[in-house]
């Protein structure tokens, strides 16, 4: 049912729209930064860095507006959640952005562009942060609690292909030590990737809080 | 009057001042009618003091009536007058609070009470003449009685018995449920209730009711008459008050009496026209009692509203 | 997966068990209730927790403050009452709506608070001694001594204390509600029910009689009917959501407000008015 208040509901839908949006921003900054990883595109690198400022102030907007509707509409139950799960995501996003950014920032300062294999596992770790990035973003567009709590679930895949990359970065490292440099970049990338997972896994708790209103517990760890 | 702005628009404009001229209209004839009345009102009362006025001397208010006029006074007739007040006071108001409070608060609410009060509404309007028949019949005759100021009290009581509880019952009335229930809310039973707090703020308006009451019946001759007030009388009732004890008596309750009505009709039945002028003075005197009895009601209740104010 | 019970048919629904450890001041079970022939309450069960403040909300119409008025058989001033089931006052099990219970022993153990603040038109200590005085307590001492407590629990004795002689009317609208609380609190009932006690007042006094109800809740039992959500939520421990006279939700006001289990509790506390 609608609420009474017509503009609470407006107020309310402009929120789920803006921090959706933000969520496609995020998704795109994460596959772009990923991209120019991999074809070692200077240029393009630059194009994400400078980007990020869009999701800084989309977060900002977004918080923003929570706590005006928080103080002016006095919101209880789920209209309550909402503004809440709206500021907490926004943040989760904002980190993934920055997660990007720092992708990006790394790509001029490799030594050489990434030999095929490396940046095939980088690449495909980069996908399934996207790819959960994304299934959590739609979860939330829809109203999605169960699609919520599929992506929650599965955190640990993304973990376990983390722990590959690193021991091929590793063994890397070990068969070519001038590479080291860019080794080390390369761990970080790979962190940083594992840690978008992990905040798209923290978005999924908060989208699952917002709709049902009761915690997930017990987060599957290795 | 401020000035009707050009912006206001020609109909708005022709409203306003056909309003106006209603007001002025009404006002012209409300105060018309005013003056009618009082006109009419200060003429009557003008007229009784000229008349009347001169003739009130301590002599006149110390003597009893005489075949000569200008001996003639009004002693027993006026002390006649406030015992026979007393007693009705004393019979009506306790009688008809007391019935008007146990209808209002005690009495279920059924066909029975509805029935009740209708019939003491009416009563309110038979014609005085009748009650004196009633109690002429009863009080005089079956109960022997004799024509005493008792009996003049009893029947002007009933007279006015109908007007005290209907007073009664609407000052009830008046008060808020609020306060009701607040007073049953601490506790209080019925009684309390009523005595504490149902009472203490009627009283107002049973005190109103109560003089309206007794100023109808300061006035009433036709019952008095009926039940047999002499209209000679040149004794008083025994004194109340005597030397020997017991110290105080009821003897004056079964002595005969007259009233100043009943001195006025009978001093206005003579020919000889100083007669007619000590008639007059007997009405300036009533409608002095009157005006004193109304008095003190309006003070006894500006008093009683200073603490009951809501 | 941890889902909550989403009940999305309004339903009559019977509280949840309440833990043993929690002290029960009095229990409401299949209350009936009619005026003549209109029944206002459909078979309400509920508890009231001892030393808590229990709030109950919802639309106008809904029964909240007959219910509320069946607590103190006030009802029983108007023809055509009837109450069916029980209000059980514990610790002995007295039905309260019972027939065969007189409505003054009721009242004499159940305080009441109305909406407009309607003092005796008598002096500031008469109208808090009032209580006392109806059950026959009379000792000047005792008398001032529980006319001083129970102004304090009110949060007004700082205001009135030189002035316990002057006329209850001429304090201000907040002050007398907080005299008539006093009042209802001076023979120390068993429950204390507020019928929405700061409608009918600015925001200033309704913020001061908010906080001594809190405090209140420590000396007795509090059951308060308001239409404002917001009260409900700032001062109680529980509440209850009624509709059309039956319970629709009852519990913490914490869950009721956070997370209702019921929709149509829900929809009346967003706003969803439809």
């Amino acid at each position: 049912m609608d609420h009474t208040l017509k503009a609470v509901d407006l107020d309310l839908g402009s929120l789920s729209h803006a921090v959706a949006a933000l969520g496609d921003l995020a998704v795109a900054q994460v596959r772009a930064a990923v991209d120019v990883f991999v074809r070692h595109d200077l240029p393009g690198a630059e194009k994400v860095v400078r980007a990020d400022n869009a999701v800084d102030l989309q977060d900002a907007e977004i918080e923003r507006n929570a706590v005006r509707f928080i103080a002016l509409r006095q919101p209880m139950a789920d209209d309550l959640r909402r503004p809440i799960a709206a500021m907490k995501m926004a943040m989760q996003l904002e980190r993934c952005g920055d997660l990007a950014k720092n992708i990006a920032k790394r790509v001029p300062r490799l030594d050489a562009a990434p030999s095929e294999a490396k940046a095939a596992s980088i690449a495909e770790l980069g996908r399934m942060a996207a790819e959960r990035l994304a299934a959590v973003i739609n979860a939330y567009r829809s109203n999605d609690a169960q699609g919520a709590y599929d992506v929650w679930l599965k955190d640990t895949d993304i973990d376990e292909r983390h722990e590959g990359v690193v021991r091929e970065i590793v063994a890397g490292m070990a068969a070519e030590p001038d590479s080291v440099g860019d080794s080390i970049h390369l761990l970080f990338i790979a962190k940083n990737l594992e840690r978008i997972g992990d905040h798209a896994t923290n978005v999924a708790e908060l989208v699952h809080y917002q709709i049902t209103g009761t915690d997930l517990s017990n987060r599957p760890k290795l | 009057m401020t000035a009707i702005t050009a912006d206001v628009g020609d109909n708005t404009r022709r409203l306003v001042e056909a309003k106006r001229r209603q007001d002025l209209i009404f006002g012209v004839v409300g105060i018309f009618v005013l003056v009618v009345v009082m006109g009419l009102l200060m003429t009557l009362v003008a007229d009784l003091l000229i008349d009347g006025l001169g003739r009130i001397t301590p002599e006149f208010l110390t003597s009893f009536p005489s075949r000569r006029a200008a001996n003639a006074g009004v002693l027993s007739a006026w002390v006649g007058t406030t015992l026979v007040m007393i007693v009705t006071a004393a019979i009506a108001v306790p009688l008809g609070v007391g019935a008007g409070l146990y209808l209002e608060e005690y009495a279920a609410k059924n066909v029975l009470t509805d029935a009740i009060e209708i019939n003491v509404s009416n009563l309110a309007g038979v014609p005085s003449i009748i009650y004196g028949l009633l109690a002429l019949g009863f009080f005089v005759y079956a109960l022997d009685m004799g024509q005493t100021i008792l009996v003049g009290g009893l029947v002007l009581s009933l007279l006015i018995l109908p007007i005290v509880i209907v007073a009664t019952r609407e000052a009830v009335r008046a008060i808020p449920s609020a306060l009701r229930e607040s007073a049953y809310g601490i506790g209080a039973n019925r009684w309390q209730v009523m005595w504490s707090y149902i009472l203490p703020s009627a009283r107002p308006g049973i005190l109103t009711g109560a003089i309206v009451g007794l100023s109808r019946a300061i006035g009433e001759t036709a019952p008095i008459i009926t039940i047999g007030a002499l209209t000679y009388i040149a004794f008083l009732p025994p004194a109340p008050i005597s030397a020997e004890p017991p110290f105080i008596n009821f003897e004056w309750l079964n002595s005969p009496f007259t009233v100043m009505p009943i001195q006025m009709f009978n001093w206005t039945s003579r020919p000889q026209a100083d007669f007619h002028v000590n008639a007059a003075a007997t009405g300036v005197l009533l409608l002095a009692m009157t005006l004193m009895m109304n008095g003190f009601a309006i003070y006894l209740r500006y008093r009683l509203r200073r603490t009951v104010r809501t | 997966m941890n889902e909550t019970l989403h009940i999305t048919s309004p339903a009559v629904t019977t509280p949840p068990p309440t833990p043993s450890d929690v002290s029960i001041r009095a229990r409401v079970s299949e209350l009936n209730f009619w005026y003549g022939k209109f029944q206002a309450l459909h078979s309400v069960s509920m508890p009231i927790q001892d030393n808590k403040v229990t709030a109950i909300i919802g639309p106008s119409g809904c029964g909240k403050s007959t219910l509320l008025r069946c607590f103190n058989r006030i009802h029983d001033l108007y023809p055509g009452a009837r109450y069916e089931g029980a209000i059980e006052l514990m610790p002995d099990g007295l039905n309260l709506v019972s027939r065969s219970v007189d409505p003054i022993l009721v009242r004499l153990m159940v305080g009441m608070v109305f909406q407009k603040p309607n003092p005796f038109p008598k002096s500031i200590y008469e109208n808090v001694a009032a209580g006392l005085y109806v059950r026959g307590i009379r000792n000047r001492s005792e008398v001032d001594g529980r006319v001083e407590h129970a102004l304090k629990q009110a949060a007004i004795w700082e205001e009135v204390q030189d002035r316990l002689k002057k006329p209850a009317y001429e304090l201000s609208g907040g002050q007398q509600q907080r005299l008539c609380i006093a009042r209802a609190l001076a023979p120390e009932p068993k429950l204390l029910l507020l019928d929405e006690p700061t409608s009918a007042l600015d925001p200033i006094a309704t913020a001061k009689i908010e906080s001594l109800i809190a405090d209140l809740a420590n000396d007795v039992t509090v059951v308060i009917v308001t239409h404002n959500m917001g009260q409900a939520a700032r001062i109680s421990d529980q509440t209850a959501f009624m509709h059309l006279g039956k319970l629709v939700e009852y519990g913490e006001t914490e869950q009721i407000f956070t997370n209702p289990t019921v929709d149509q509790t829900r929809d009346y506390i967003t706003g969803r008015f439809g």
